[in-house]
């Protein structure tokens, strides 16, 4: 790989991880939190509120981390996969410039308590017009690397007729796809409802369209965030074992399946929002569950993957092969841990759509529970351990230490199953998310939350000490003396049948990407229809905090 | 496409398990009378003082055994914040908010529901057992969210 190429994707991941180190700083302080221990006070001048605090760690973590460093790590596969420089290069290098810009904009003003709105920043709690442009800017940065990375793939099919594309590159291409798609809601929501209100060119907004457009990129951008890790799951971590994909052709299926199914699906996180018909909440249930159509397949095909790589390697019993993987190479054991964990949030995930039972749980701590196997384990965890590789293969420098990058895995594993599981326990019990308990009114009715608080926050310092743990491998990697002495090879699998086996409509981009429109205009197109001409910007919001 | 025997078994598996989730989720939906908000009406939250019911707020008995609540939710409290009813009943309740948007979890019953401005919330639920029932805010509504709450009062049968 070209070093201009290798230096751009440096510098995607390495912003990326500046803002997870900052992000993840908050989280403790809020597990902490939940068991009554306030450390807001002593951070007065710096962090005004709880509030202030949970924006940050949503922003920096779920934001700011999760796109920089997917477009990072796109950009390696992309042009891994395909063996070519980056095309457009100067507009990628704008894009990130802008991703940059958008990044201080939006940054300065949750610094500086002007945007205390939660990542969600629902309408008419009103942020500095900075904060909305920033983020807006942001994203419009993110299309443009987008672009520069599509026009690579484009130009590669038309060097390479009835090739199949490489699965890696294939996989993140379509990542790409989907979130140019899902965030057209957020950017006609951005530039038609929120920026023209919040710059007071109008005095009141939509709530319901506001809300109805944030999720329409809501949820697909959950799909964006673990897309990336099946990439690796599928495509690099069965060679890291040794092993072989299982099958070229399921992976694909469902990566279009993905992409076909992730976005018009958002009314799922309103099914306690007044004003949404019945009928499209239902329809949206439905096609959430079809979701679970590729989920598995995944869950298979990497299952079965894994499988034969450790018989080859001794592995016997119906599990006893499992003890035969490669445990101790820190990237391994961190993706098989996190894809562990994540069978847990995929059940959850049914829970949730389930509208019946979702009532149970809406805004209760369960939810945070849950997407913190999600996003910040599935995704998070696999991301940390795709650096324990990519980070010696930027830099040409070893892996500051095997065994600390261990035991950054484990603990973030150990921590996570205390806190993720005190925080669904907690939301069982009807605990809401995104209170401080500590000073919540209502707390002391509640003593049976007690012993779930203190899973929550053990669970919570354990996570932190593993994010210092990986912190210091990472640093530690970045700014060793020591050069490799051998290249750093990059683990991409082979499949076991060769990929031009796989039938060419399962290489077929126009096929799914006209497939992904036509379910959205579906799924969005009648009922947005009704909101529009129901249109009532009548709340006025303001800043209420 | 060649697949393998264990891949077509597995995908025949998953699909039978899609097909059982969305009947159960048709079946919870239509035949249990599952209870979410649907289009309950919306209203101008600027005008909630002229537009009733909601220029009343309060506890209204329809007939024997059922009750309406029209309730406005504001930064950072309800009204009405007390709620008392005899056990037994069947309480509507009907929210909106003045101003921002706000949320209502009643704790041991299925009322989980978002208060948006413009919009108005409807749902039902029978009290059976006499006690203390506490509401609280659960969308995040400003400096004051941890401290927005409620309760409702069951009384004994007389
Ligand atoms: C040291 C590790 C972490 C700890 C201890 C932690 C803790 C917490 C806690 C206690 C909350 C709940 C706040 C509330 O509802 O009152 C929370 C919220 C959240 N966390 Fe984390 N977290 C950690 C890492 C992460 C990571 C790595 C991500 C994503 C990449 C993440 C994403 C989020 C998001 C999106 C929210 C929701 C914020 C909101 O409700 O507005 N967290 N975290
Ligand atoms: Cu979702
Ligand atoms: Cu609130």
């Amino acid at each position: 790989m070209q070093q201009r190429d290798k230096r751009f994707i440096g510098v995607q991941i390495g912003v990326a991880l500046a803002a997870l180190s900052i992000g993840i700083l908050l989280g403790p302080l809020q597990a902490l939190d939940k068991a009554s221990i306030d450390l807001y006070p002593f951070l007065k001048p710096l962090i005004a509120s709880y509030y202030q605090g949970v924006t940050l760690h949503g922003v920096l973590n779920a934001l700011v981390f999760t796109t920089l460093f997917i477009t990072g790590f796109h950009t390696f596969t992309i042009l891994k996969g395909l063996q070519k420089p980056l095309r457009w290069f100067g507009l990628a290098v704008a894009g990130y410039g802008m991703m940059i810009a958008g990044l201080i904009l939006s940054g300065y003003t949750l610094f500086a308590n002007q945007a205390s709105v939660l990542y969600t920043f629902y309408p008419p709690l009103k942020a500095s017009p900075l904060f909305y442009i920033g983020l807006t800017i942001l994203v419009i940065g993110s299309w443009m690397i987008g672009w520069s990375q599509l026009a690579t793939l484009w130009r590669w099919r038309k060097e390479n007729p009835g090739v199949r594309t490489p699965l890696i590159a294939m996989g993140s291409a379509v990542n790409v796809l989907l979130w140019q798609l899902a965030t057209l809601g957020i950017a006609a929501q951005m530039l038609a409802l929120v920026i023209p209100w919040s710059l007071k060119l109008v005095p009141a907004t939509d709530v319901l369209l506001n809300r109805t457009l944030f999720w329409f990129t809501g949820h697909p951008l959950v799909y964006f965030w673990l897309l990336p890790a099946y990439v690796s799951w599928y495509g690099m971590l069965p060679k890291q074992v040794g092993g072989k994909l299982f099958s070229d052709s399921l992976a694909r299926l469902s990566f279009w399946g993905f992409l076909v199914f992730s976005t018009p699906v958002g009314f799922h996180h309103q099914f306690s929002d007044p004003g949404v018909p019945l009928l499209w909440k239902y329809v949206h249930t439905l096609l959430t569950f079809m979701v679970v159509i590729p989920s598995f397949m995944t869950a298979f095909t990497v299952i079965a993957s894994l499988e034969r790589a450790a018989r080859d390697r001794g592995g016997k019993g119906t599990f006893g092969w499992i003890k035969n993987l490669p445990w101790k190479d820190p990237s391994v054991a961190g993706q098989l841990l996190a894809g562990f964990l994540f069978f847990f949030g995929g059940i959850g995930g049914i829970i949730n759509a389930s509208a019946s039972l979702n009532l149970v749980i809406h805004n209760t701590t369960w939810v945070p529970g849950h997407f913190h196997l999600t996003v910040a384990t599935a995704s998070t965890l696999t991301f940390m351990a795709i650096t324990f590789w990519l980070i010696p293969y930027l830099t040409g420098k070893p892996l500051y230490s095997v065994k600390l990058a261990l035991w950054t895995v484990w603990t973030w594993f150990v921590g996570m199953v205390f806190f993720s599981g005190g925080m669904h326990w907690l939301g069982l019990l009807g605990a809401p998310r995104r209170v401080p308990l500590s000073t919540a009114t209502y707390t002391a009715n509640f003593p049976e939350w007690m012993l779930p608080k203190i899973f929550t926050a053990v669970g919570g310092v354990i996570l932190f000490i593993g994010g210092v743990f990986y912190f210091i491998v990472v640093i530690g990697t970045w700014l060793g003396k020591k050069k490799s002495e051998v290249e750093i090879e990059v683990p991409v699998a082979e499949s076991e049948l060769p990929p031009a086996k796989t039938p060419a409509w399962l290489d077929n981009w126009k096929l799914w990407i006209v497939l992904s429109l036509v379910l959205v205009i579906i799924g969005y197109g009648p009922v947005l229809v009704q909101l529009i001409s129901n249109f009532a910007p009548n709340a006025v919001g303001g800043r209420f905090w | 496409m060649e697949i393998h025997r264990y891949e077509k078994i597995w995908i025949a598996i998953t699909i039978s398990a899609v097909i059982l989730m969305l009947a159960a989720i048709s079946l919870a939906s239509f035949g249990l009378g599952l209870q979410l908000p649907g289009v309950a009406g919306s209203v101008d939250p600027a005008k909630l003082a002229q537009t009733p019911p909601f220029d009343k707020p309060g506890v209204y008995q329809i007939t024997e055994g059922k009750y309406q609540v029209v309730m406005v939710a504001f930064a950072w409290g309800y009204n009405p914040n007390e709620v008392r009813v005899p056990a037994g009943s069947r309480v509507t309740f009907k929210i909106t908010s003045r101003d921002i948007t706000h949320g209502i979890f009643i704790e041991k019953t299925n009322i989980n529901l978002m208060i948006l401005p413009g919009q108005i919330s409807e749902a039902s639920v029978t009290f059976k057992d006499p006690g203390e029932y506490l509401f609280l805010c659960h969308e995040y509504c400003g400096v004051g969210h941890q401290a927005m709450a409620g309760k409702i009062i069951v009384e004994p049968k007389p």
